[in-house]
């Protein structure tokens, strides 16, 4: 992955897949030991893979950290904190935000096939 | 350590077994006795991506399996089962299947010692559905033909609530394996790898004593 420079290579990415069917994985985690080292931490977070959705607005916003969002069929997908993306060989766009310590703490990705 | 007939490690995570446990596995091997370790995911929701990241999210389960098998190979396991359960989501698997699938491996490799995450005291959901799937696994079985069952225990109330861990192993003797098993799961352990290495050189004497004993709690059952 590299980081967000230019956000312009992002939403030409995320337009490729307007109004196709498209399967999303999303996520966000603090990791499952934050309140075992913090026990004042509250931790959430939410994960759904293979949601198929299709978008007719994409749009890539923010300065870095970057902010997604994706007006589906009958309601919204939206994602912050992105830092990272690469559009891999099977041509899914992954996104993630990493924080300091290269840990990841969100990931919004976008394929034309279903996720393994 | 006793001799024992067959070994069982069932942990949900590539790398559980290399903190807790790597030195009693390798005990275990060069002793003889055959090991078995059935590993639930490949730990597919890891957050470590490195800065700047060497992976993502989707090829991490790529690099984990073979980091996995490397783990497995310095420990000298020879069977290793990666069992295709994914990460985060063990504990909402159907729990009657899921022990039964403990139950299975359990009868196909006929262990005289299973190890596993006591269910309850070790943080990760994960840790707690499996040990918590082993423990009815093995509740399936009469009482008399139950193996031992060794758990690893870590949640900040373990100690009191389940009392010291009344299994200490000393592995010392084998540390250099299970430095090279932690190793292997570079992805994981690179990061944190640099200060251990440096606290090891120096003899660190808190580190050495994390490094060198092992805890269990013989799971108690109640029927």
């Amino acid at each position: 992955m590299e980081p967000i420079k230019d956000y312009l290579q992002v939403q030409e990415a995320i337009n490729r897949y307007v109004n196709q069917d498209v399967y999303i994985h999303l996520e966000t985690t603090n990791g499952a030991y934050a309140s075992h080292h913090d026990q004042t931490f509250f931790s959430a977070g939410a994960y759904i893979r293979n949601a198929q959705v299709r978008y007719e607005i994409g749009k890539i916003t923010g300065t870095d950290p970057y902010r997604v969002g994706l007006k589906i069929n009958l309601g919204w997908i939206y994602a912050e904190g992105l830092t990272h993306f690469e559009v891999d060989e099977q041509n899914r766009l992954l996104l993630a935000g990493h924080d300091n310590k290269g840990k990841l703490a969100v990931a919004l990705e976008i394929s034309p096939t279903p996720f393994e | 350590m006793e001799k024992e007939r067959h070994v069982l490690v069932i942990f949900p995570h590539p790398d559980d077994e290399a903190f807790g446990v790597s030195g009693t596995i390798a005990t275990h091997v060069q002793n003889g006795t055959p090991v078995t370790y059935a590993c639930l995911t490949l730990g597919e929701m890891g957050r470590n991506m490195g800065n700047p990241p060497f992976t993502n999210r989707e090829n991490l389960p790529k690099i984990r399996k073979e980091e996995l098998k490397a783990a497995a190979a310095a420990l000298g396991i020879q069977d290793l089962r990666m069992l295709g359960y994914r990460d985060k989501t063990v504990e909402f698997e159907d729990d009657e299947k899921l022990a039964n699938a403990m139950l299975s491996i359990i009868n196909e490799v006929n262990p005289s010692l299973i190890i596993t995450f006591y269910p309850g005291y070790s943080v990760h959901p994960d840790h707690d559905a499996t040990g918590a799937a082993v423990v009815r696994a093995v509740e399936k079985l009469p009482a008399a033909a139950r193996p031992k069952l060794h758990c690893v225990a870590f949640s900040n109330n373990c100690v009191e609530e389940l009392g010291e861990a009344d299994i200490v192993h000393n592995i010392s003797a084998v540390a250099d394996k299970k430095l090279a098993a932690i190793q292997a799961h570079r992805s994981q352990t690179e990061q944190m790898f640099g200060d251990v290495t440096e606290k090891l050189k120096n003899q660190d004497p808190q580190m050495m004593v994390w490094i060198n004993n092992e805890r269990f709690w013989t799971y108690k059952f109640k029927n």
